[in-house]
């Protein structure tokens, strides 16, 4: 089924062109490859995640509802679509203009190159097509085995679980040696065998089978003392979904299929920790790329208007669109002049601070470098100035209780950077670790949230603990703050307990 | 072959409106219904599944912003109105949840079409009714220059030019002069109609209140924008009724407030009259509908009802709706004869009880489901 098609003719040389410029300014991406489709494939791509073909579960179905809805009524429209593989596949919408042709096509570059080059996306499989679509071809054959609906609200359980991630995970050194170890074993098995019976389970799967060493026992209920003893370890880990697969009784096909979505959402993490930098860095370039190169004299006002489109200022939350690419342009200009280090932050002079020159001319240099190993926290951390606060017109809001809105804040620097820094913690998710396996001596599994201010929502804490329970099958327990106070929120599968 | 997401999408849908995995149903926010909104802006429901998460609670927390304002301004003014600009990566699927359109009332009825899955209506009877419709086929000397037509006017331009021998292949330009400009213009024709006729009866007694008027009307709105969209000429007439019937227009028909007995037939035979009277069956789609609280004076009055029905109305209707609304006050008696007479799943006549305003939907679907 070919929905999307390869570019060819007019667009091909325009991607070649652009193409050029990129290496010109010293880009380095991968394979670039550019597919056109119409609107209703570019809204299947998005609604999965920008992969052709996904596991069946309806929630790609609710997401590409929102989208054609979206379309359809003229409100809203995705250009471009580029996902984190090599060679690199982006999608370009066939009715885009033509200068919106070029913008994507710059801003795509951008995009592939910081793939390419950021520290956090190092470990990311780069074949992540072929994993996805081999993912749906397994759960599609574990739902005519198991039924549709079990399977579907498996996952829907696994679901609820799938933002309890640990960071650390995609440096992880010992999983990856493991990694690297089985790639060689396996080149060597693989030249052996026939290639008929090649091994399509996950990753995840794999360590949870050789850890249980259960050959010949598929789809038996763990026996109890398997795991009794190994819980009462108390591993403590943030990695909850890789904590299931080791320790909760469930049967291999669960297993295999928490690997999966453990596997997917581990790939798409790195995206949701530098979505400030990478959407600045894409931009950054499409920009430069455009205004420098590419644009025709004749294209000045669409091409403005358009990227004023996606620069908007909100006054409810911030655009990283905007926010990267101004603090991408800060760094370069401040590096260009040799605004930073002990000497100018100790000039008490604003006019000399603001003529401050010293011909460094490092920025273009810089901000490659920034790329390279940032994060947005660091990111932020690092490189934003009251200045740039001011300049770009940020503030804190909160909520009134007084009135039932929310209001102007302050536009102090500290403040600034402390609620973007703490919304960016754990890529915006709560800190949620395994604490014991045995709570209680009773099996009982105790979950601890590393509380930072933040309340939990009672109504989803609770229901995320009773999808938790369908999995675990014995008590679940929540250890949080709630209003200043100590709480064990409790779930044991009838009613919820909250106990301080 | 369908691409596998309109499966899932298919699901999704089923899971919606809860016909499947009826456990989710709880985590589904519908949005809202399909609302005027005053104007051309309707709400257009864009339903949500929120799988549960640990997630911070909302109200605490505040956030960062970006614009001009001063400490105390309110933040949460209209929405941005670009939107979200089109780039994304994987969804975090926290989005808003319904959409103001501007809508006509045409792609209100298709929405409305789709939402409910109503089947497009088989019109029955002979296209006998005659329009007159203007359709821009022809090409014209004279017009307005909006309806100019360029490669006419620059095919004869180049005609007239060939012609003249002024067109000089070396350079070929060719400019069209005055009377080189061609227009679209209108050919009128006949076209045949299915035409249509919505009876509305009202039950105006006492028992009914305010609120059920209110049903009435929600849904007769709904009931006439479908029809609309299915027939081009539409009639529709009301009657009122309690003891004694009368024919009123539009407004009244809304506002009425009588209080009295209620004798149903006394609607019914006025019903047949008027049928009687303009639309003749063979020419025309007819659709009486009746909403009261189902309460009659006499069980005599009701038999007359259903060999009214029986006799005359039934046999020249497309099909006839029943809808009943719950009151304080009513019996539900007629429901019962009519099932009792017809049997819920009679050919030509739909029973539906509307419970309050968030059955309308339901009721609405019970009445056009069928396509009839």
């Amino acid at each position: 089924m070919n929905r999307s098609k390869p570019i060819s003719g007019e667009l091909l040389t325009l991607k070649n062109e652009i193409e050029g410029y990129a290496v010109e300014y010293g880009l380095d991406f991968f394979p670039q490859v550019f597919e056109v489709c119409d609107y209703d494939t570019i809204n299947i791509l998005a609604a999965q995640g920008g992969f052709p073909s996904r596991y069946p579960h309806w929630k790609f179905g609710m997401d590409y509802d929102q989208l054609s809805k979206g379309y359809t009524y003229g409100l809203q429209k995705i250009y471009e679509m580029v996902i984190n593989t090599n060679p690199c596949y982006a999608y370009l919408l066939q009715a885009n203009n033509w200068v919106d042709q070029k913008i994507v096509m710059a801003h795509v570059y951008g995009h592939n190159d910081f793939f390419k080059n950021n520290a956090w996306f190092s470990n990311t499989n780069r074949k992540m097509m072929d994993v996805m679509a081999n993912h749906g071809t397994k759960i599609r054959r574990y739902m005519d085995r198991y039924g549709a609906d079990p399977v579907e609200s498996f996952i829907d359980k696994v679901l609820s679980l799938e933002n309890l991630l640990d960071i650390q995970e995609l440096f992880e050194t010992t999983s990856l040696k493991r990694h690297r170890k089985e790639q060689i074993d396996q080149q060597k098995v693989e030249s052996e065998d026939d290639g008929y019976l090649f091994d399509d389970r996950s990753e995840a799967l794999k360590s949870f089978m050789r850890n249980k060493d259960r050959k010949d026992r598929k789809n038996e209920l763990k026996k109890e003392e398997d795991y009794v003893a190994e819980k009462a370890l108390s591993v403590k880990t943030r990695d909850v979904l890789g904590y299931l697969i080791q320790y909760a009784p469930i049967e291999e096909w669960q297993a295999d299929i928490i690997g999966i979505l453990r596997e997917e959402a581990y790939y798409f993490l790195p995206q949701r920790l530098t979505k400030i930098m990478n959407e600045g860095w894409a931009s950054y370039w499409h920009s430069t790329i455009m205004t420098q190169r590419a644009l025709d004299a004749s294209e000045i006002i669409d091409f403005a208007d358009k990227h004023a489109g996606v620069m908007y200022m909100s006054k409810q939350n911030i655009n990283p669109y905007k926010i990267g690419i101004e603090l991408m342009r800060d760094i370069e200009y401040r590096w260009n002049r040799g605004m930073f280090g002990k000497e100018y932050n100790e000039c008490t002079d604003m006019q000399e601070k603001l003529r401050w020159d010293t011909k460094l001319g490092k920025g273009r240099e810089k901000i490659f470098e920034v790329r390279k190993s940032h994060n947005d926290i660091s990111f932020i951390d690092e490189f934003l100035t009251p200045d740039f606060c001011e300049r770009q017109q940020l503030f804190t809001y909160k909520y009134n209780p007084r009135n039932g809105r929310f209001e102007i804040d302050t536009k102090d620097f500290k403040a600034i950077k402390q609620k973007l820094l703490s919304g960016l913690t754990n890529f915006g998710q709560p800190i949620i670790e395994v604490e014991n396996g045995n709570y209680m001596n009773r099996k009982e599994l105790l979950l601890n949230h590393v509380h930072y201010g933040v309340d939990l929502d009672v109504n989803f804490a609770n229901e995320t603990l009773r999808n938790l329970y369908a999995i675990w099958r014995r008590p679940v327990n929540l250890k949080t703050r709630y209003e200043d106070k100590e709480v064990v929120f409790h779930f044991d599968g009838k009613e919820f307990k909250p106990h301080s | 072959m369908d691409h596998p997401i309109k499966r899932d999408h298919g699901r999704f849908r089923k899971i919606v409106k809860g016909k499947i995995r009826e456990n989710l149903r709880k985590y589904v926010s519908h949005g809202s219904q399909i609302i005027p909104k005053g104007g051309d802006k309707f709400t257009v429901p864009m339903p949500t599944i929120d799988i549960p998460r640990f997630k911070f609670g909302d109200k605490s927390q505040g956030g960062v912003g970006q614009g001009q304002g001063s400490p105390g301004d309110p933040v949460d003014g209209q929405q941005d109105p670009n939107g979200k600009p089109g780039q994304g990566e994987a969804g975090e699927g926290e989005g808003n949840k319904e959409l103001d359109v501007e809508l006509t009332l045409d792609e209100l009825a298709r929405i409305l079409g789709e939402e409910l899955e109503l089947p497009n209506i088989e019109p029955k009877g002979k296209k006998s009714l005659q329009s007159v419709v203007d359709r821009y086929t022809n090409i014209g000397t004279t017009g307005p220059d909006s309806l100019r037509h360029l490669r006419r006017t620059y095919k004869q331009a180049l005609k007239r030019q060939i012609a003249t021998d002024s067109y000089d292949p070396e350079n070929p330009a060719v400019i069209p002069i005055r009377r080189d400009f061609r227009y679209r213009s209108a050919d009128t024709k006949v076209e045949m109609q299915n035409a249509a006729v919505v009876i509305y009866m009202m039950d105006v007694s006492g028992s009914m209140g305010d609120e059920q008027k209110e049903i009435v009307r929600t849904e007769s709105f709904w009931i006439n924008l479908w029809l609309k969209s299915q027939y081009k000429d539409i009639e529709i007439r009301y009657i009122i009724h309690d003891a004694t019937a009368k024919e009123v227009d539009e407004h009244t028909f809304f506002r009425t407030r009588e209080s009295g007995g209620t004798l149903i037939s006394s609607a019914y035979n006025l019903c047949k009259e008027i049928i009687e009277k303009d639309y003749n069956p063979n020419e025309w789609n007819i659709y009486p509908f009746h909403f009261s609280d189902g309460d009659n004076w006499s069980a005599d009055d009701t038999k007359i009802c259903l060999e009214l029905l029986d006799k005359v109305i039934l046999p020249v209707s497309n099909v006839f709706c029943y809808g009943q609304v719950e009151s304080r006050y009513g019996s539900g008696q007629f429901y019962k004869d009519l099932t009792a007479k017809y049997g819920s799943d009679a050919d030509k006549l739909i029973l539906s009880k509307i419970k309050n305003k968030e059955g309308i939907l339901d009721s609405i679907k019970e009445f056009l489901g069928k396509g009839v």
